[in-house]
């Protein structure tokens, strides 16, 4: 059993990704993540501290073009494949209300 | 079975029509999908209209391009306009894409006729295709074998010759691997070449179209059509397609060749031995081959498991339940996103959305995240001064050959450890190819793995086609 990463930061974890886990699942993430941690934990072997991050293949630039209009996706057919619509717009349950 | 570049000569000349090619692709794939599990979806009407345009501008005298009727199999993390396209999972079930994804414009404007959505791993995290939300697909050349992954669905179509062409994405071998394992050559091209547009995002920063074939003279006529600047991909690179059908014999001689320890030590003895054999064919074509050691390859696996997760824990977040896909019906709309999400991702989803929440998260970024960004930059270091000093290097694509279902499922290291000769090049950004050499247990195929320098696809065709020949297909 790996130490890297405890029950409780994996049940937190989850909360954070918008997952729900039963008990046996956080058993067997908890496991499964730890194995993966300690397995990343041999590039601690290195001396990184002067090397500068990648963060993507070739250095990413802003891509700029001409401010004009162009046709955009049609809002009925976007709208069609949402799970549920009202009055040309997404529509979801409640987002705001009483304190808990 | 005909190359796709003998269906299209046939198509153009008269000889066979796009009607004809289609049938029979359509007849395969209704004799052996329920078996194969190879298409998701099979858009009969759509390609039975795209062949019949195709017929009808080349008997109107058109020029019809250079794939002309030649039916192609599309991994089902591309969009098509209202085709079902599901990624192989239960959140995006029922999906019809409101528009084509730029690869599929331009294969349909080449006059290639797409016939339907292949089999993967959910979202593409995996090499077997058992993280599919729809069952396995199963390795044509035995079944009782995965056909690797994530995209084993269109690494079988080729293989089962349901097709001559399919379509791709490779974020960590999931090409490459897969054609390695059903005898296929199966190409990664350099980051930015061809258009990310329209594919479903998995790590944005590692993922690549390419084909899959049988010949290497096919995979070098798919990728000219695929490649080329798209204002719609930011990342898209300037340029316009390179020349690679012109190429692909033009031999290795002079070129210098890195035969790379850390891209063969570990792997199975057959693998090893079809390496070796290969570098001595590369060797007796004219090229020098070098032995080469980069330590630093020995990392890529552990900074991949953590930079590809992290990227798709943020590309996932969009699946909420909100604008597409599956919604489970709650109170308040934080119930309804972790009512949705718990219902709609698997297992290895779940685990790779976790990690990578985990290693982005406050406390741990630098420790995780931060550490593997600077492999990477490592990793793109010791190639560039590998290519000081040679033109490509070669390597084993696989540890193994096809392995039997479930040998792996139970522990991910051990499935993750298929991909560890594929992850270095998708970190570099650089383009990497597998071609078949040799077969291994049992007489199955065994892909060796060719990778160059950003932009270098021509001669890695070229060297693909000396052991294409060397290994006795002329």
């Amino acid at each position: 059993m790996s130490d890297a990463i405890s029950r409780d930061e994996v049940a937190k974890v989850a909360r954070l990704a918008r997952l729900i886990l039963s008990d046996t699942e956080l058993d067997i993430y908890t496991e499964q993540l730890g194995l993966i941690l300690e397995h990343a934990r041999d590039m601690n072997s290195l001396d990184l501290a002067d090397v500068i991050p990648t963060a993507h293949p070739f250095g990413v630039t802003n891509v700029v073009r001409e401010d004009v209009v162009t046709p955009s996706l049609d809002r009925d057919t976007v709208l069609a494949m949402a799970p549920d619509a009202q009055d040309h717009r997404f529509a979801v349950p409640r987002i705001l209300g009483e304190a808990p | 079975m005909k190359s796709a570049t003998q269906i299209a000569a046939d198509v153009r000349s008269g000889a066979s029509s796009a009607a004809a090619e289609l049938e029979r692709t359509l007849s395969v794939i209704a004799e052996r999908n329920e078996e194969l599990n190879v298409f998701l979806h099979v858009d009969i009407d759509g390609a039975r209209a795209a062949a019949a345009d195709v017929d009808a501008r080349i008997a109107n005298g058109d020029n019809v391009g250079p794939l002309a009727g030649v039916p192609i199999a599309i991994k089902d993390n591309l969009c098509q306009v209202g085709i079902p396209t599901t990624c192989s999972s239960k959140i995006l079930e029922g999906w019809r894409p409101p528009y084509n994804a730029t690869v599929i414009e331009r294969i349909v404007a080449a006059g290639a006729v797409p016939v339907g959505k292949t089999n993967l791993d959910e979202f593409a995290m995996g090499s077997s295709t058992e993280n599919s939300a729809f069952g396995p697909s199963r390795n044509p050349l035995d079944p009782t074998r995965v056909p690797g992954g994530s995209s084993g669905g269109s690494a079988a179509a080729v293989a089962s010759n349901m097709t001559s062409l399919s379509l791709g994405s490779d974020t960590g071998g999931s090409i490459r691997q897969p054609a390695a394992l059903c005898g296929l050559v199966g190409v990664k091209p350099t980051y930015g070449l061809v258009s990310r547009y329209g594919l479903i995002a998995f790590a944005s920063s590692l993922d690549q179209i390419g084909p899959f074939s049988k010949t290497v003279a096919d995979s070098a006529l798919l990728l000219e059509v695929l490649a080329g600047h798209d204002p719609k991909d930011s990342t898209s690179l300037p340029e316009a397609s390179p020349s690679l059908v012109a190429h692909v014999n033009d031999g290795v001689a002079g070129q210098r060749i890195g035969l790379v320890r850390e891209l063969f030590d570990g792997a199975d003895e057959s693998v090893v031995t079809a390496v070796r054999a290969a570098a001595a064919a590369l060797r007796e074509a004219g090229a020098k081959i070098v032995d080469l050691s980069i330590p630093e390859l020995e990392l890529t696996l552990s900074a991949y498991y953590l930079i590809a997760p992290a990227e798709a824990s943020s590309n996932l977040a969009r699946y909420d339940g909100v604008r597409y896909g599956l919604r489970v019906k709650a109170d308040d709309v934080t119930a309804m996103m972790e009512a949705t999400r718990t219902a709609g991702f698997g297992a290895e989803v779940k685990r790779r959305i976790m990690l990578g929440t985990y290693a982005l998260s406050a406390g741990y970024y630098d420790a995780y995240y931060g550490q593997a960004l600077k492999v990477r930059t490592l990793t793109i270091n010791a190639f560039a001064r590998a290519y000081e000093q040679v033109d490509l290097l070669l390597g084993a694509t696989t540890p193994s050959v096809a392995f039997k279902f479930g040998a792996k499922t139970a522990d991910p290291m051990a499935m993750y450890l298929n991909d560890v000769f594929t992850i270095p090049t998708n970190l570099a950004g650089d383009p990497a190819l597998s071609v078949p050499f040799t077969t291994g247990e049992e007489g199955l195929p065994i892909g060796v793995q060719l990778l160059g320098p950003g932009r270098s696809e021509a001669r890695l065709f070229a060297a693909a086609r000396v052991l294409e020949i060397a290994d006795g297909r002329p």
